[in-house]
């Protein structure tokens, strides 16, 4: 007896397992049909050819964004700047689309007073970041304006786009930078911007001080002097605050004749985005040692 | 309101208790002659800068406003001496970057009496007249928060203040210039007092004073008006006593919830140092020219405390005190405020502004025992925690900090209470700089909630 009704058990076990199966298999197939969100597939594929770094320089929120925007047809594939061309070329193919073409830009730091020309007023020790120090008191250089050489932005840098040169000041090497913006909102004080590299002329200060005591805290300090002002196409520069600002919506009339004549080499100009040239009468800078603290 | 003698020898919980090197408190008072050139920055308070009203190569009488309050939350600033306006220009600060600055040429002959204000009969004022008598005078908090007075004097609609709390505990090492200000200006203090209860309405007033300063505390007593409203409260010393919420607990027992103010008990607290220069400047309708700071430090060889004018380079306070800024024995770290939330400066060109409470000179020899020395990693002791008035956990938040969890400190880990008093990094055994990283991190949030 025992043995037959366990036997039962054991059928009744097997029946309600099965109709539990049914039950919930017909869930799934009605979730299936009435649920279903139909994806494009080149999403898919288009992430796929993209970077997956999630940098953040096209303006969205990260590579899959990018895809569907793309897909949706709303931005063109040459958005992504950290992407090979060709690569975009394989999207655009995907897609039957045209790659489109959106200019590079690369990180530009506004400063050029590395230790060998810019005084250095207070030694500070702490916390080797640029932030860190800039709450002591702005970090001790004497232009309060200039870069603190503690590598925030090499740092932050997902590209490998930046490392400190022997001045200590950071070089970005335009070719790997992908215009992320990481190192723009890193930097303390605010001296990085993303330029396109077609504006060549660039003002590599920030120094609002008035020219005596700007020059006098970095040899290469922007002294407000007006001689490239003179020298661009009339409306191009302007004098601020005793610093010289550039209207880059006139960027086609740039042309290097203005920063010829800069006495401290403060206006640089980039043939190529990698290499900044300074004016021919701008000051030679030979010394390669860090100044000595002021005062000291 | 629970009975104060009951809780009479509690203080707060946790806190430090660092040397005490208060070597200035029995010197009296002096003054500082002009420096030959005075910087008054446009804002030295929190807040909206002042607008200047001068032009530069306009003649200026000591006591004159120079600058008028843009808005409520702006305080106007007066000429701290006789001179000419000789420039308005970005000037050095203390915080680092340069700030709009009035520079003026003092004359040499140029006298310390205040030539400019009516005095006013301030017991007819109402309540809103003496706010906006307040604000006239440019007073900011004196106790270091540079908040402007009348502001925290005012009250939003629908609050009442029963106590008015006097601060007058100076809890920071070296910094004894409130201790003079009770001992010498007592009578000043009880003025003020009398118009900052008229102004909030609140119906007594209680003045905290740390118990390593008996003798302010005694002074304090006999200057007391008959009218038996004013209180003299001795608290046991103890760091930071002097933040707000620390001296009401100890006073009182009760805790000011996380991010209310003490108004939310019906309370207001200001510093001895404010109250005192307003009971001054409010009868004779002056503005703040001055200020009395503590000069110390080993590297300091006449240290005192001096009235110094708004405006005068740290330069100049350093060779009057004779701090050697060259040569052997020279300053090599001089520390605006008191040691523990003092900010190092990086420029001598700094000027002294209504928020100094004090200048401290350290030598290379008085700081060579920590010169180089390493910070280790958390060896998760607990002391910090122990030490936190604000009961928060710094070894945490200094962790997450290192990861730059910066919004996770902020929601889970309170980050908003710490008012960067620096205990946890004062007691630290790895030497963690704790304070520092919260001090970047509330930074960042506070540009992030702008942004």
């Amino acid at each position: 007896m025992g043995s037959i009704g366990s036997m039962t058990e054991l059928a009744y076990a097997g029946i309600f397992m099965a109709l539990l199966g049914v039950v919930l298999a017909g869930v799934i197939a009605f979730a299936n049909r009435r649920l279903y969100v139909y994806e494009d597939p080149r999403i898919e594929q288009v992430e796929d050819l993209l970077p997956k770094s999630n940098c953040g320089a096209c303006g969205m929120a990260g590579c899959r964004n990018f895809a569907e925007k793309v897909v949706a047809g709303e931005i063109v594939p040459a958005q992504c700047t950290v992407n090979a061309p060709a690569q975009n070329g394989v999207i655009a193919d995907l897609l039957g689309v045209e790659a489109g073409s959106v200019e590079k830009r690369v990180a530009r730091l506004a400063c050029a007073g590395g230790k060998h020309v810019a005084f250095m007023r207070a030694r500070y020790a702490g916390l080797s970041t640029c932030r860190a120090a800039a709450v002591v008191s702005g970090g001790g250089k004497d232009c309060a304006w200039g870069c603190l050489g503690l590598a925030d932005c090499a740092t932050v840098c997902d590209s490998d786009a930046i490392h400190m040169d022997v001045h200590g000041l950071p070089v970005v090497d335009a070719d790997k930078c992908t215009a992320c913006n990481d190192c723009v909102e890193v930097c303390p004080k605010g001296l990085f911007t993303l330029e396109p590299v077609s504006r060549k002329l660039w003002v590599a200060c920030k120094n609002l001080a008035d020219g005596d005591t700007a020059e006098a805290s970095c040899e290469v300090a922007c002294t407000a002097c007006g001689k490239c002002v003179v020298d661009a196409a009339p409306g191009l520069m302007k004098l601020e605050n005793n610093l010289v600002v550039i209207d880059y919506e006139q960027n086609t009339r740039a042309a290097k004749q203005a920063i010829e004549r800069c006495p401290t080499g403060a206006i640089v100009w980039f043939d190529n985005p990698n290499t900044p040239i300074k004016g021919v009468e701008s000051k030679k800078i030979l010394r390669q040692n860090p100044l000595p603290l002021i005062g000291a | 309101m629970k009975l104060l003698s009951y809780f009479r020898g509690e203080a707060f919980q946790r806190g430090v208790h660092p040397p005490g090197f208060k070597h200035t408190a029995d010197m009296p008072i002096r003054r500082l002659p002009f420096a030959p050139r005075l910087v008054v920055p446009l804002s030295q308070h929190i807040g909206r800068p002042s607008r200047p009203i001068v032009r530069v190569g306009e003649e200026v009488v000591r006591g004159q406003p120079i600058a008028e309050a843009d808005g409520w939350l702006s305080v106007p600033q007066h000429a701290p001496a006789t001179g000419v306006v000789e420039a308005i220009e970005l000037r050095p600060s203390a915080r680092g970057p340069w700030t709009e600055s009035i520079v003026i040429r003092v004359y040499e002959a140029s006298t310390q009496e205040v030539l400019w204000g009516a005095p006013q009969d301030m017991d007819a004022f109402p309540p809103q007249e003496i706010l906006l008598a307040v604000q006239r005078t440019g007073m900011v908090g004196q106790g270091g928060a540079a908040f402007p007075s009348h502001a925290k004097l005012a009250l939003p609609a629908g609050a009442s203040v029963e106590t008015l709390v006097i601060n007058g505990c100076e809890c920071e090492p070296y910094l004894t210039c409130d201790h003079r200000l009770m001992v010498e200006h007592s009578s000043d203090l009880m003025v003020g007092i009398r118009h900052a209860m008229r102004a909030t309405g609140a119906k007594r007033a209680i003045i905290g004073v740390e118990d390593n300063k008996p003798e302010a505390a005694e002074v304090l007593r006999r200057a007391l008006p008959p009218t038996g409203d004013i209180f003299v409260e001795k608290v046991p010393t103890k760091y930071p006593q002097g933040s707000e919420k620390m001296l009401i607990t100890a006073l009182f027992g009760v805790e000011i919830p996380s991010g209310k103010l003490p108004l939310a008990l019906g309370m207001v607290v200001h510093n001895v140092g404010t109250l005192a220069a307003l009971g001054r400047l409010l009868p004779s309708g002056q503005g703040l020219v001055e200020r009395v700071i503590t000069v110390a430090g080993p590297g300091v060889k006449r240290p005192g405390n001096y009235r110094v004018p708004i405006g005068t380079p740290l330069s100049f306070v350093l060779a009057q005190a004779g701090a050697q800024v060259s040569g052997a024995g020279q300053a090599r770290q001089v520390i605006l405020g008191g040691p523990m939330m003092g900010q190092s400066v990086a420029s001598l060109d700094v000027p002294v502004t209504k928020g100094v409470s004090g200048v401290l000179v350290f030598r290379g020899e008085d700081m060579a025992a920590n010169e180089g020395r390493k910070t280790y990693p958390c060896i998760k002791c607990g002391e910090c925690v122990e030490s936190c008035p604000m009961g928060l956990n710094p070894s945490m938040l200094g962790m997450l900090a290192a990861r730059r969890e910066y919004d996770l400190m902020g929601e889970k880990y309170h980050l908003g209470d710490c008012f960067e008093c620096g205990s946890c990094t004062w007691i630290c055994p790895s030497n963690i700089p704790l304070v520092q990283q919260f001090r970047i991190a509330k930074q960042i949030l506070r540009e992030k909630a702008v942004a």
